[in-house]
């Protein structure tokens, strides 16, 4: 295929991403040393009030927003440098919590806390989820063939439901009293309410997000188990290879590929952590970095976005990413450079 | 497992099997516990005794509940339906239609199906059951609580069909464009092996694993100045992009893009390279042979990538929440609002009973699709 056909080819697509998502971050990166304002003015003002004999007269300085001659408030951009990420980060409070070895306080500033959060969240799931999928995977290979069908309908559920509707479902289990908090004070015969402090609702979301991705897993381990060499099995069964054995020494290396796509795709995803947020509405204790970003970037009540702190934010959490994809991305790259 | 040395012993496999089935009751109850919910009163469906939500006693109390009778005919109506669209159907669009216009047949059948199954079952079953109930004595009488007037109050009251318009409008955009661009990109990727290809799946990849915040916060000021900057091209009537669901929609597709063309890749890498070769040696230049003989096999890869195309647009709550304004607000958003706002019972059994009307579609989908959704999950992970 010479260049110009690929270039009609692949065209239409590369042009899309160029516009829609290289361009926004190349945008983003700016906005984000650049701050937007309407421009103040000071102007005398005079206030009246109706007094017995003379009027009552004050008056005083009041600043507000400068309007054009269509009565449209006049804004100003402006370079401010690094200030946004000072705003977001606020080096010196958490500089000085972190020195103090004060967390109290470096939870206090949202990004540090969104930060924590976000981290834990990844860095716990991706462990259960690949167990869980494992395990998932290996009950439906060892079931009957006539019942793999439905069971692995009903598997696609969690997986397939809108992620806000599938958090708001687990929200109403437990919400107030609902059955399952019912069913745990029934069990632990005394009361609890799990949405009054932050690591209960923590445990809630991990809990749904293990159950959310934990079948996409078991589905791509699944299919992995189907192409597993029968005949080194049974000769590992013959060698005296116990069911355990053989898990580790057969069955594990060759899902090994698999679990490490599950991990990367995971921690993509998990990274983004937000429907989880919104669904059990726990800005007030949990919240995480992408969440953070849509606040900021949602309007307040007077209207305004804060959109260059948005942009700060993004490109912090940018550098995640960077992170979490350089080694696939190393990995990838020798792969490319083997293959030719 | 044919070998009789990998034969299991009865008890593991009686264990494994009693583990699915926990497994399985994990999956599925949430879903199915809301789906109980929003038929039962606000008392029944927030009370903390399970038995008094699946049987609904306060909804039996005002009068709205099924009897015997109603479940037993109700069942069997439903299971003729099914029987109905698995056995007669297949074989009657086959008589009826010539063999290219099956899909013809295929879209009347199943609309057909839908409005006489809707249209019985809530018209003309509930007609003739209020007939036979008193006649029936104690089979006629209510046992399970159980009304659909929080459907009403969402469907008809609280304007959802107009947040269902736009979901569809978003989500019928988004798998058209993003299929269109995604196949002839996927297409181009499999067949190329130059080292830009390489270069373009892996800025792809460095895309998908973009925070979705990320990109709107690009997009938000220049979309809501958009007509400022739109008007030297456009002139007077430039658009404000904000808030305009074609503009969600090239969003849509854009975050969609590398996911697709990643999975459109390994779809046609499977189609032998033989096969257009052998048309460019019968003289096709590359988009005769991508037509005519690359794009009637490729339905199967194009069916299941635009199935998860319709799942991003169709989920999506940040990018739809951030830049629709209220009046063309998608489902998600609405029912987070609902959620969020309301803090009484009644409203928040209305919000249960529109995020079940939002499920119903995607368990349909997984129903009918199954096989496709399977392939689709595993076919970028088996290729590596």
């Amino acid at each position: 295929m010479n260049f110009r056909t690929f270039a009609a080819f692949v065209g239409p697509s590369v042009f899309m991403m160029l516009l829609f998502i290289a361009f926004p971050l190349v945008s983003v990166f700016k906005q984000s040393f650049y701050v937007t304002q309407p421009i103040y003015e000071t102007v005398e003002k005079e206030t009246c009030t109706p007094g017995f004999l003379t009027q009552t007269c004050v008056t005083e300085l009041v600043s507000q927003p400068k309007l054009d001659e269509h009565g449209e408030i006049i804004t100003q951009t402006q370079y401010v440098g690094l200030q946004s990420y000072r705003n977001v980060l606020e080096p010196e409070r958490a500089w000085r919590a972190i020195s103090d070895g004060n967390w109290q306080v470096l939870s206090t500033i949202n990004f540090w806390k969104a930060l924590r959060f976000t981290l834990t969240f990844t860095l716990i799931t991706l462990p259960l989820v690949v167990g869980c999928g494992l395990g998932i995977a290996v009950l439906i290979n060892n079931a009957a063939r006539s019942i793999r069908g439905p069971v692995i309908f009903i598997s696609l559920l969690p997986f397939i439901i809108t992620p806000v509707i599938g958090v708001l479902s687990i929200n109403w289990l437990f919400r107030g009293d609902g059955i399952m908090t019912a069913l745990i004070e029934w069990w632990l015969n005394r009361d609890i309410a799990l949405f009054a402090q932050a690591w209960t609702i923590e445990i809630l979301m991990m809990l749904y997000r293990v159950w959310h991705v934990a079948p996409f897993a078991a589905i791509v381990f699944y299919a992995g188990l189907q192409t597993v060499n029968q005949d080194s099995l049974e000769s590992a069964v013959i060698d005296g290879a116990t069911r355990w054995q053989r898990m580790k020494y057969i069955v594990i290396p060759h899902l090994m590929p698999l679990i490490i796509f599950v991990s990367m795709i995971h921690l993509m995803d998990s990274y983004r952590v937000f429907e989880e947020i919104v669904g059990f509405s726990s800005q007030g204790y949990v919240i995480s970095l992408q969440w953070l970003t849509f606040d900021y970037l949602t309007p307040d009540q007077a209207g305004n976005r804060s959109i260059s702190r948005a942009s700060a934010n993004s490109m912090l959490t940018m550098i995640g990413v960077v992170i979490l994809l350089i080694l696939p991305l190393r990995r990838t790259w020798r792969d490319h450079k083997g293959g030719h | 497992m044919s070998s009789r040395a990998l034969r299991q012993p009865f008890s593991l496999r009686l264990t494994s099997n009693i583990f699915l089935a926990l497994w399985c009751l994990i999956a599925a109850f949430p879903i199915f516990w809301i789906v109980v919910m929003s038929f039962k009163s606000p008392v029944d469906a927030f009370d903390s005794n399970a038995l008094n939500v699946i049987f609904g006693p306060a909804t039996l109390g005002v009068g709205k509940g099924l009897s015997l009778l109603d479940i037993i005919l109700g069942i069997a109506m439903i299971w003729g339906t099914i029987t109905l669209a698995t056995k007669k159907l297949p074989s009657m669009i086959k008589s009826y239609t010539k063999p290219r216009q099956e899909w013809f047949g295929w879209l009347i059948g199943v609309l057909a199906l839908l409005v006489g199954f809707l249209l019985v079952f809530f018209v003309v079953l509930p007609a003739i059951l209020n007939v036979l109930n008193p006649v029936f004595g104690p089979l006629g009488r209510d046992v399970l609580g159980l009304t659909t007037e929080h459907y009403k109050t969402v469907w008809i009251d609280r304007g959802f069909s107009n947040n269902f318009k736009n979901s569809l409008i978003v989500t019928t955009g988004v798998v058209t464009v993003s299929l269109t661009v995604g196949t002839l990109a996927g297409y181009g990727l499999a067949r190329s092996g130059s080292t830009l290809a390489f270069w373009i799946l892996i800025v792809a990849l460095v895309f998908r694993a973009l925070p979705h915040s990320v990109l709107v916060a690009g997009y938000l000021p220049v979309f809501i100045n958009s007509a400022e900057w739109l008007s030297p091209i456009l002139g007077e009537n430039a658009p404000t992009l904000y808030g305009k669901p074609f503009a969600v929609i090239a969003v849509l597709v854009a975050i969609n893009q590398p996911f697709t063309i990643w999975m459109l890749r390994s779809f046609f890498q499977n189609i032998p390279a033989e096969l257009d070769e052998a048309a460019r040696v019968d003289g096709c230049s590359h988009f005769q042979a991508f037509r005519r003989v690359i794009m009637p096999v490729m339905w199967p890869g194009v069916i299941t990538t635009g199935l998860f195309s319709f799942l991003l647009a169709y989920n999506d709550f940040l990018v739809t929440a951030l830049l629709l304004d209220a009046q063309n607000q998608t489902m998600v958003p609405a029912i987070v609002g609902m959620f969020n706002r309301e803090t009484t019972t009644t409203d928040q059994v209305v919000a249960v009973a529109a995020a079940v009307s939002i499920t119903a579609p995607l368990i349909f989908l997984v129903l009918i699709f199954q096989r496709q959704i399977v392939s689709g999950l595993t076919a970028g992970a088996v290729k590596g």
